[in-house]
């Protein structure tokens, strides 16, 4: 049968191939090139629009190159994009390069083209990626996808300047105002100055939104919140480092204080809520990124012209914020490897990722710190300079922060979306159970993940 | 004619077999036109239920890495963990409320229905299947607004009449409750629909006769109309309960199986953990685990059926 060109897995994996890649059939096809086709699976973006700028980019490319360019772009409701990166690993057929969620990057390592070369160029031009995005995208010591502007955000606190202001007494804009300095008292942003003002705002009847059921907004602000405390619940051989942790305790105590200032149905909140909360004028604080602001500005603008971007809080053990990034990976199995590397270079360049942000209103973030100064941060209004605090700057003497790092990442990727660290909060502020009793469930899952 | 039904066929009786005849005889017999008709279905069966089960069944044996052969040290793992054993209680306790509203809601729509005569009983029939006919995960959808755990429409009109708001979905038992309340929604227009069907087909005279005998409309009920409905109602109920363990799509949307994994079912944990965490061999093993039992309760059941058929013939 095998001679015959006509195999099980053959017809297999080109089903699975065909189901996959149809899944947003939006074909586009540039340039009569001789560089042969590529098709490339982008993130869906959120922003009406923000995938503008990589139709621009690939068409140009695309013409520049003689390189047929074809574009999908697969949105994460539902899943849409983790399930196709799956079907496509498994049968090993589909799109030349596709966008990862910040995990899958480490579940497909293996079948992800190294892209050291590409990496090496774009740090020599523009300085070093940030930590978070190289603890994603490097497996075995080499980079496995490019870590991409589009899709990646950070998740500072979206707060309400007059509400703050008028329960808490903290006016953040002179905190944090829309220059690259620290205002008098951003020393006093601290993770107890947090918890007294979501006490204040939660009597005045604004409570704070922060989500604490199991999607990706309460587990990255929950991530942020324990390294702050230097709360690592493994280190990075994914050993549980649980018991004896007074970092942990204390972490976990804090956030269970904190959840009595929060509505009662937190646990169930998605990562919708909070920017529900705060477009209806309910809230006085959460943590996201502008997306929230963006859709107030169009939908309640009484509510975004009194919006302020500022960083997360800091903790004993320094200020993180919560930040989950995009990559593009390479299939090994991809038919035009080469060409992809190369619309990935250039996509990597700074006028591209400046275009990028400025289509997606300020929303991406590129992975280099130097380019932390793209003009649409000091520009989006109203007011003025409301997301200049946005992207993670020189002087907010910060460090951006995945949840469960330094954990490995297929075990982390396991906690993050069992969402181990929103549960561990949820077993002694909602279920009732000692702190003892929650950490201990909490070392015999990791430790069960571990396993097989 | 012969013992496996090949079909008589006109022509000298004793003519010797030649080739071409053989094969036209063999075409000709009744077990080969049947499979042959039947080999559409066989080809749909055995490539989306009997290949994608059995390469579950693999996979479920495989290491996290697809790497090597662990055996059944997945579902091992599975057993050892708190959190399955959440959803192993709680998927049961989900079916089997669910399906026992559903029939005994189903059963009581079906006898109202029946007795509205039948001009205006298309009307209704038609309504009640609705919420069947509505995409679930659609459905679950307009459900989900009704709860939502901030603007929950049912909390405005509780508020409205001087009641306290319910915390539908944030609070445990109260987010088990809505994701059986939609699954019953949505799932006693099947029961209704068969029940109804099969009081139709009991014979009036057998209620005739009871009457006679001095039957109450409570005897009637328990000594003519179940008896002459139980093979439905067990064909009913094992379906139902095969798909309600099966269920994913309520779940999914209205709690993604929180608070705190509380109200996770078999399928909603193994997409959590096969697909999103990327634990396909254990997402395997969770989604295969009720497969030996609900197999033993479905042979069971049809041989009971199948019995009772006979005994009617």
């Amino acid at each position: 049968m095998a001679e015959n060109g006509v195999t099980r897995r053959g017809v297999m994996r080109s089903g699975a191939g065909v189901v996959a890649a149809g899944t947003l059939a939006a074909p586009m096809v540039h340039a009569q090139g001789t560089g042969g086709t590529i098709r490339v699976a982008f993130w869906d973006h959120w922003v009406p629009g923000g995938n503008d700028a990589l139709k621009q980019l690939s068409a140009k490319w695309g013409e520049q190159n003689r390189v047929n360019v074809q574009l999908d772009f697969i949105n994460t409701t539902g899943n849409q994009l983790q399930l196709t990166a799956a079907a496509q690993a498994q049968s090993r057929q589909g799109h030349d390069a596709i966008s990862l969620t910040p995990w899958d990057v480490g579940a497909y390592a293996d079948q992800l083209e190294p892209v050291d070369d590409v990496i090496q160029r774009l740090v020599a031009k523009y300085g070093p990626i940030n930590p978070i995005a190289e603890y994603l995208g490097k497996h075995g010591g080499k980079w496995r996808g490019v870590p991409a502007t589009s899709g990646t955000q950070a998740k500072p606190a979206c707060v309400r300047l007059d509400l703050l202001e008028q329960h808490a007494g903290i006016d953040v804009r002179a905190m944090w105002p829309a220059e690259n300095k620290r205002g008098p008292n951003a020393d006093q942003w601290t993770w107890d100055t947090f918890l007294k003002a979501a006490e204040a705002c939660h009597k005045a009847g604004v409570p704070f939104g922060l989500p604490m059921g199991q999607f990706s907004d309460a587990v990255d602000w929950i991530g942020a919140l324990f390294l702050s405390y230097g709360a690592q619940i493994t280190d990075d051989k994914g050993n549980p480092t649980i018991r004896g942790n007074a970092n942990l305790r204390q972490a976990v105590d804090y956030a269970v204080r904190l959840s009595k200032f929060l509505p009662g149905d937190v646990w169930a909140w998605d990562d919708a809520s909070n920017n529900r909360a705060l477009i209806s004028g309910r809230s006085a604080l959460v943590f996201n990124p502008p997306s929230a602001w963006a859709v107030a500005k169009r939908d309640a603008p009484q509510v975004a012209e009194k919006c302020w971007t500022v960083p997360m809080p800091a903790g004993p053990a320094g200020r993180f914020l919560a930040y989950l990034p995009y990559t593009t990976g390479i299939w090994a199995f991809g038919r035009n490897k080469n060409a992809a590397k190369q619309l990935l270079e250039f996509l990597g360049q700074r006028d591209s990722a400046e275009l990028t942000t400025n289509t997606s209103g300020g929303y991406d973030i590129p992975p280099f710190a130097s380019m932390a100064d793209f003009k649409i941060w000091e520009t989006q209004n109203p007011p003025t300079g409301t997301i200049f605090n946005y992207p993670l700057k020189d002087h907010h003497q910060a460090k951006y922060a995945v949840a469960y790092s330094p954990a490995p990442p297929e075990l982390a990727s396991q906690m993050y979306i069992q969402a181990l660290n929103t549960k561990v909060i949820a077993r002694v502020a909602q279920g009732g159970e000692s702190l003892d009793s929650a950490l201990g469930w909490l070392e015999r899952e990791i430790n069960n993940m571990r396993r097989g | 004619m012969a013992l496996d039904a090949t079909t008589a066929t006109a022509g000298p009786a004793m003519a010797p077999a030649r080739p071409g005849l053989t094969l036209q005889r063999f075409a000709r017999r009744r077990s080969t036109i049947a499979f042959l008709m039947a080999l559409p279905l066989i080809t749909v069966i055995a490539g989306l239920v009997a290949w994608p089960a059995g390469y579950a069944i693999y996979l479920s044996t495989l290491n996290r890495r697809m790497t090597s052969f662990i055996g059944l040290g997945n579902f091992e793992i599975l057993l050892d963990s708190e959190t399955f054993l959440m959803v192993i209680w709680q998927s049961c306790f989900f079916a089997i409320t669910a399906v026992v509203l559903k029939a005994l809601l189903g059963f009581w729509l079906a006898h109202q229905l029946h007795h509205i005569p039948t001009k205006g009983q298309r009307i209704w029939r038609g309504l009640l299947l609705l919420p069947w006919v509505v995409p679930p995960a659609l459905s679950t959808l307009g459900w989900w607004w009704m709860f939502d755990p901030s603007y929950s429409s049912l909390n405005w009109i509780l508020n409205a009449i001087g009641a306290p708001s319910v915390p539908w979905l944030g609070e445990p038992w109260w987010a088990r409750i809505s994701v059986i309340i939609v699954n019953v929604w949505a799932g006693t227009p099947f029961f209704m629909i068969m029940y109804l069907a099969a009081l139709k087909s009991v014979p009036d005279q057998l209620y005739e006769a009871a009457a006679i005998d001095g039957a109450t409309g409570w005897q009637g009920l328990r000594y003519v109309t179940l008896p002459m409905m139980r093979n439905i109602i067990s064909i009913t109920v094992l379906f139902s309960l095969i798909v309600t363990f099966a269920n994913y799509d309520i779940v999914r949307v209205l709690t993604n199986g929180g608070p705190r994994d509380l109200t996770h079912v078999f399928a909603s944990y193994a997409f959590q953990v096969g697909v999103l965490a990327g634990n396909i061999p254990r997402g395997a093993a969770v989604s295969l685990f009720m497969f030996p039992l609900l197999a033993i309760v479905a042979f069971f059941v049809l041989r009971g059926v199948n019995q009772r058929s006979k005994e009617m013939a």
